[in-house]
């Protein structure tokens, strides 16, 4: 088959100002812009350096575990009796999840720009980890922000932050969760611009963040791609993965953008429901503001305030979503629906007991709108979902609510 | 630049002493009270008023304009309600420029051609919006100067003489220096390292340049004023206010007063800043 020219790519993103359409863009105070320029600066250095590249595959392959399985769910599969469903396994990844990918490919930038301090906002704690365990390896001290909230229910990596030698604190505005943290890492960093590196944990943020870290992830999409061609000589029909910000969604998706036979969906945390306010269903049920650096899709009121979202899990508690979602929601590409807690906590199970693996709260999300469409689907068809983390960090939480005593 | 703001910094200068800019919240504690702020502000001395808007999500402030703001949200206070506070100040004092300082998703939200609509209706004379850098001009910058609003932008001390001729353009009013890297709130810098700063910055404009975050004391506001143009104070009136309330976060019979003596101690600052200058 002759392969035209691709005029109209789904990759293409972002321009030079860091758009995504009318998303994306450096909303940020005149302080952090000569940095952010810095930034891109060395980035764009950083993408053409083989060293640099060199050293992020060395990183991947010996310190994170990569590449990381797929693994077909046979007997979840089975159960669900349609479509085969493949797992890419994040959360066997040094740190449980994703979030040590992106981690990696910053903390060398931090490097190679000579900052001496890394600070980073976390929700469920995962991305948290993964900058106090990247700090440490690079000899760098570490500040991380999570609401108070998050403190308390994610309190096992929370112990894990401080014995890797980071600092906790706590930050308690707000409903103490992910955007009051990175509000909190956004006043460290103007107030310590020359020492110190804030590392984003997801691809949110002012550009060049949203692209970087989608550059970071895309690994996992890469890899997937050349394993489900090795397992079944062709593309999934559908990939699925959940979004808060949208790091490990836009890193499976992104590779598979100009696929045209591969539907894509992403799901948001739907909370309590739609109707009130106890959701993070930023793209479903928000409308497009700005927010921490970029225009993209949020939740917020009639005067341009922001809401506080609520998700079960942590890591999805945040009332906006990186802007690269914002477009493909709004050109069409991706499809995203909302899932609830309930739904999750349900998905959770189901691959504890089927599969033997405790999933965290947040791909459980995904993995509950797997177990609503693969019934749906022919038995040769075929699902890949990102599964982004593993569920150490919830089983206390999860515990609580199922009533299991410790 | 507005007729009003160019007189103002103008009448100021003959007078052979640096501005005094002003910010308090809007709606903090309340519409009414903060109403009677407004008013007082000129009456104890302030040339130039910055009036706050609430946002959810304050990146650039420390906790005592965080709190000021959670405040004057709780109080229900919105866009147009601090559009209309502006429009009441107007209907009696047609000669302080305002200042509308804040967040651009409200303003987003409003909708950039109908808030500058408002505005003007309102006597707005310039805006100060924190998270919308020169490269980010086209959303309100540009249309904002267009309807002849001065569009007051933030210089720092990491805008290097690479960046600031940029930071300059679309810059009008006056220049408003940030006397350090930090949020609002922090402590004041050695004002000599000020001095400098505002120097670099006169060899690169014409316009005023304007001094603030963490001026606190008449004190400050005399050393600021001896090198700058006019000196912005913005916490210690926003502590003052929160320091006069209930528990609750009530105003009491305090409140106006205690900003209007807290006002009338800057403006005696100001007033000796070049009297000490010229010793
Ligand atoms: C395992 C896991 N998956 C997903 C997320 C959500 O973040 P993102 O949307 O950036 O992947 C988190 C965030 O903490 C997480 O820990």
């Amino acid at each position: 088959m002759n392969e035209a020219p691709k005029l109209n790519s789904f990759k293409a993103g972002p321009d030079e100002e860091g758009r995504f359409g009318i998303f994306g863009g450096r909303f940020v105070a005149e302080t952090l812009m000569p940095l952010i320029l810095d930034l891109q600066d060395e980035w764009n250095k950083a993408k053409s350096d083989p060293t640099f590249k060199a050293d992020l595959e060395k990183l991947g392959a010996h310190y994170i575990g990569r590449p990381s399985p797929l693994y077909f769910a046979e007997r979840l599969t089975a159960e669900l009796g349609g479509a085969k469903i493949y797992f890419k396994r994040e959360e066997l990844n040094h740190t449980g999840s994703h979030k040590i990918n992106n981690c990696i490919g910053q903390i060398l930038l931090a490097k190679r720009m000579g900052k001496t301090r890394i600070i980073a906002e976390t929700g469920a704690g995962q991305h948290g980890v993964a900058s106090a365990t990247v700090a440490a390896r690079f000899g760098l001290p570490c500040v991380v922000y999570m609401g108070a909230t998050d403190v308390e229910r994610q309190a096992p990596n929370v112990f894990r932050m401080k014995l890797l030698g980071a600092e906790v604190k706590p930050v308690t505005a707000g409903s103490g969760t992910l955007k009051d943290a990175m509000n909190e890492a956004l006043r460290d960093w103007v107030t310590n611009v020359d020492s110190t590196y804030y590392l984003i944990g997801t691809a949110a943020g002012p550009h060049p963040y949203p692209e970087m870290v989608r550059d970071f992830q895309s690994v996992i999409g890469q890899e997937a791609k050349e394993q489900i061609l090795a397992a079944e000589g062709r593309l999934p029909d559908l990939v699925i993965a959940a979004v808060g910000g949208g790091s490990n969604a836009i890193g499976i998706f992104h590779p598979f953008l100009d696929d045209e036979g591969v539907k894509i969906v992403g799901v948001e945390a739907g909370g309590k429901g739609l109707d009130g306010d106890e959701h993070c269903a930023s793209i479903t049920a928000g409308s497009p503001g700005v927010l921490h650096g970029n225009r993209t899709y949020l939740l917020q009121d009639g005067d341009g305030q922001i809401k506080e979202g609520h998700s079960i899990s942590a890591g999805l508690d945040y009332p906006g979503i990186g802007p690269e979602h914002a477009w493909l929601n709004d050109v069409g590409r991706v499809e995203y629906v909302p899932i609830m807690d309930h739904e999750a906590l349900e998905a959770f199970q189901t691959l504890t007991r089927l599969e033997g693996i405790i999933p965290a709260l947040e791909p459980s999300h995904a993995l509950a709108e797997v177990i609503k469409r693969a019934p749906k689907m022919g038995k040769d068809e075929i699902i890949l979902m990102n599964l982004s983390g593993r569920g150490d960090k919830d089983i206390f939480t999860v515990g609580k609510i199922l009533g299991m005593g410790q | 630049m507005t007729a009003r703001m160019e007189k103002r910094f103008a009448d100021v200068a003959a007078e052979g002493r640096p501005v005094l800019v002003t910010y308090f919240m809007g709606g903090d504690p309340d519409f009414d009270t903060s109403f009677a702020i407004m008013k007082a502000l000129p009456k104890a001395g302030a040339d130039v008023i910055e009036l706050g808007m609430p946002f959810s999500d304050p990146m650039a402030d420390g906790p005592a304009i965080q709190l000021a703001g959670q405040r004057s949200l709780k109080g229900g206070q919105t866009l147009v309600k601090t559009l209309e506070l502006a429009r009441l100040f107007r209907g009696e004092d047609q000669h302080t420029p305002i200042v509308l300082m804040g967040y651009y998703n409200p303003i987003y939200i409003y909708g950039v051609d109908r808030f500058l609509t408002d505005a003007l209706e309102a006597g707005i004379d310039g805006l100060i919006v924190v998270d919308l850098p020169p490269e980010m001009d086209d959303e309100l910058c540009i249309p904002a100067l267009k309807r002849n609003i001065n569009f007051i932008r933030l210089a720092t001390p990491t805008t290097d003489d690479r960046r600031l001729p940029k930071v300059l353009e679309n810059t009008s009013g006056f220049v408003y220096y940030v006397s350090m890297t930090g949020i609002t709130g922090s402590a004041l810098p050695d004002p000599s390292l000020i001095a400098g700063a505002v120097e670099r910055i006169k060899s690169h404009t014409e316009l005023p340049v304007c001094v603030g975050f963490g001026v606190k004391t008449a004190e400050h506001a005399r050393a600021i004023g001896a090198s700058a143009d006019g000196v912005v104070v913005g916490t210690a009136i926003v502590n003052q206010i929160a320091s006069s309330l209930t528990e609750e976060g009530r105003a009491t019979d305090a409140t106006v007063p205690g900003v209007e003596a807290l006002v009338k101690g800057l403006s005696v600052g100001v007033r000796a800043a070049r009297l000490a200058a010229a010793e």
